[in-house]
């Protein structure tokens, strides 16, 4: 794929990342289909039911189903909403959260875009989403939208600054912003990922991602019994499929991403568990940071706004600059 | 460029996933903080009292399961009470340990509702599923007792309309066995989360002195340290055989009112134990009654603790078949009065907390 890139442009090469680029698409669509289904079983599971299992074989073809259902709803623009930036908001947040994907190596063979500044790029696009959100909130001429995005505009900004520091931590343990590279210099033991000598930018960084994510317990822009629905209140239909389709690639963005800074990629745990190809060791670790995703919702309250805010400026941004001091300043004794 | 800022009017309600119903808010906000804050009720209101003077007493019971339907048999109760203190009728034993055991079942079916739907509006989906799940199992219970699963119509004047089928206090037995472990593990899964803690400590606080003027009753009087159980300071029915104790908190705070409420479980299991151990073998379930049920003329007031604090009916007979008036003091409605007071400078996050921790139930506000 790399060398892709570096051949000029004929035909045949576009063709090839057309398809390439088609193949990843379906694959994250149809990680969202079952990452839905999946979430559904494990909160059912913790909390003592079922989930979904009338349709399909353990209700395979739920999620399935409620695509279908949302695409044949009747689209909905309400007669005072700002039409042109109610119908742009949600390909606003949508398009950056395939587009950081782009950048995300799976193998040491199977990266797509191996830029040299992967991880600058993620962190600068994925931050558009919070765009369409507070335009989607203010599109909508509603005021429980209104709120909404305001809230997850307030957020994205304040948790956006200790994710991106965390990173550096990072950052300066591998001395790159290549994404594969941050993997290659990862050790092979597993106690030589950046989960062990990271430990407080690792804690940093899941605080802040699901922040990122509006996921429980920070899911106070969408918080459902204030805000009814938050900033997509408004939004029904394929919109609103939209919203929810970039919700949940952004937990696939995440998910890897955590995977690749501070999980050590493909690598197996022990080096002497090298035969299993390394796409199972990342898929292994990926479900299980989707997981406990997962896991937190179903066992937290929502946080409220102004706690948010103060923790986000008052504890994490603090944590997240001592520990890029303790690195740094360890770093350079070591040298 | 300049500026212009202008309160934003929000109606919360009647359609809103934490108002519990058709209950309706409108908040001025400024930025988040609420300027003001007004109830609009009446949305669920079927005029029960005055349907009531048109109906015999044993027609107007049904009415009384749907006012406060999450506890429909201290409803049940409240209304059979004026009628037999105004007849002067004697309750069979028998009768009087069922008539306890299922509104002490009821309480505790409906704070686990409150329970759960709470740490909904906070944000935690769990603790709704765990709690709908046991408050099944007394569902189950009263089903197997009355027929029904929420509008119960199972007491009458003078007794109850049926007896307690074979096994089923041994049931109810178990039930208070399970439900013990049960409440410890929630006390462990809520109590301490920091998150829930930063939302309720501190929110929506008022003194015993506010309460009592606003004439606020049950958990939402005892969590400012007032001692007031209508089941202690005025018994009624044979509550003054059982030892409890009537749990009482002084923050006044919303987690001043959840550690009462999650306590009151424990002592109406504690209530249960003794009711199910002292419950006779054998006996009537209906007092002597007349046929047709008139009342010599006069008035009576009698209250009795609901979930929601002092449920009150007030009756005036004329001698006839029908009451002449009947007017229920419901505690939805009157712990309601100070919420527009509590909820100025408060944020909306905060609104969902304080509402919340009132326990409403809209059908029991509009009457």
């Amino acid at each position: 794929m790399a060398d892709l890139m570096q051949q000029p442009i004929t035909w045949g090469s576009v063709s090839l990342m057309v398809l390439s680029a088609a193949v990843l698409l379906l694959i994250v669509l149809g990680y969202v289909t079952y990452a839905i289904l999946f979430e559904r079983k494990v909160i059912g599971w913790i909390q003592g039911r079922h989930g979904p299992n009338r349709l399909g074989p353990f209700g395979l073809l739920q999620t399935v189903a409620d695509v279908i259902k949302l695409l044949i709803k009747e689209d909905i623009v309400p007669r005072n909403a700002d039409r042109a930036l109610f119908i742009l908001a949600p390909v606003i947040v949508f398009v950056p959260s395939f587009t950081v994907l782009a950048t995300i190596p799976y193998t040491r063979n199977l990266p797509f875009a191996d830029l040299n500044v992967g991880l600058l790029y993620y962190a600068a696009i994925s931050s558009i989403s919070a765009l369409g959100m507070l335009l989607g909130g203010w599109a909508s001429n509603n005021k429980y939208s209104l709120i909404g995005g305001m809230r997850s505009a307030a957020q994205m900004i304040s948790y956006e600054i200790p994710l991106v520091i965390s990173f550096i931590g990072v950052i300066l343990m591998s001395g790159s912003l290549r994404l594969s590279t941050i993997v290659e210099e990862q050790g092979p033991w597993f106690w030589q990922w950046n989960f062990v000598p990271q430990i407080l930018g690792f804690l940093v960084f899941i605080v802040a991602a699901l922040a990122e994510l509006n996921r429980t317990p920070f899911d106070l822009p969408e918080a459902e019994s204030e805000l009814v629905a938050g900033y997509f209140t408004e939004y029904s239909g394929f919109r609103f499929a939209f919203f929810m389709l970039a919700e949940y690639v952004y937990v696939y963005a995440i998910a890897a991403l955590t995977t690749i800074l501070f999980l050590g990629g493909w690598h197996p745990p022990f080096p002497f568990l090298d035969f299993i190809p390394g796409i199972i060791w990342f898929l292994l670790k990926f479900c299980l940071v989707v997981f406990t995703i997962f896991w937190i919702r179903a066992t937290m309250p929502r946080m409220r706004g102004d706690h948010l805010m103060s923790f986000g400026w008052k504890v994490l941004l603090p944590l997240s600059l001592i520990n890029v001091f303790i690195t740094a300043v360890v770093l350079e004794i070591l040298r | 460029m300049t500026t212009r800022t202008e309160e934003l009017l929000l109606n919360v309600g009647p359609q809103h996933p934490s108002t519990h119903g058709v209950f309706r808010l409108v908040v001025k906000l400024d930025g988040e903080v609420i300027k003001e804050a007004t109830p609009v009720m009446g949305y669920l209101h079927r005029g029960t009292e005055k349907l009531a003077e048109d109906l015999t007493y044993t027609q107007i019971i049904p009415y009384t399961d749907r006012m406060d339907y999450l506890s429909a048999m201290t409803n049940n109760y409240v209304f059979c009470h004026a009628v037999e203190t105004l007849m002067g009728i004697e309750i069979p034993e028998r009768a009087e340990y069922l008539r306890v055991i299922v509104m002490e079942l009821n309480r505790i079916a409906s704070h686990l509702v409150w329970w759960g739907t709470y740490l909904l509006d906070i944000g935690a989906m769990s603790p709704f599923l765990y709690a709908f799940r046991d408050r099944e199992k007394i569902i189950d219970l009263l089903n197997e007792l009355s027929g029904a699963r929420l509008t119960y119509f199972y007491m009458r004047v003078g007794g109850v309309k049926w007896d307690a089928p074979e096994g089923w206090i041994q049931k109810v037995k178990n039930f208070i066995s399970y439900m013990k472990e049960k409440v410890d593990e929630y006390d462990d899964l809520v109590t301490g989360n920091e998150i829930f803690m930063a939302r309720v400590k501190g929110v929506g606080t008022y003194d015993a002195e506010t309460a009592i003027n606003y004439g606020l009753s049950g958990p939402n009087l005892r969590c400012t340290g007032v001692e007031w159980d209508l089941r202690k300071t005025k018994p009624y029915s044979i509550y003054d055989r059982f030892e409890f104790d009537v749990p009482t908190q002084t923050a006044g705070d919303c987690y001043a009112r959840y550690l009462v409420r999650i306590e009151e479980i424990r002592q109406s299991l504690r209530i249960l134990e003794q009711a199910t151990e002292q419950f006779p073998d054998g006996g009537e379930i209906m007092g002597k009654v007349p046929r047709a049920i008139r009342p010599p003329e006069g008035e009576v007031y009698v209250s009795v603790e609901s979930p929601r604090g002092e449920l009150g009916c007030y009756l005036i007979s004329k001698g006839k078949p029908q009451p002449y008036r009947v007017k229920f003091r419901r505690p939805s409605f009157v712990n309601l009065q100070l919420l527009p007071k509590l909820l100025v400078g408060e944020t909306l996050s905060n609104l969902i907390a304080i509402l919340g921790a009132v326990d409403i139930v809209v059908g029991e506000v509009d009457g």
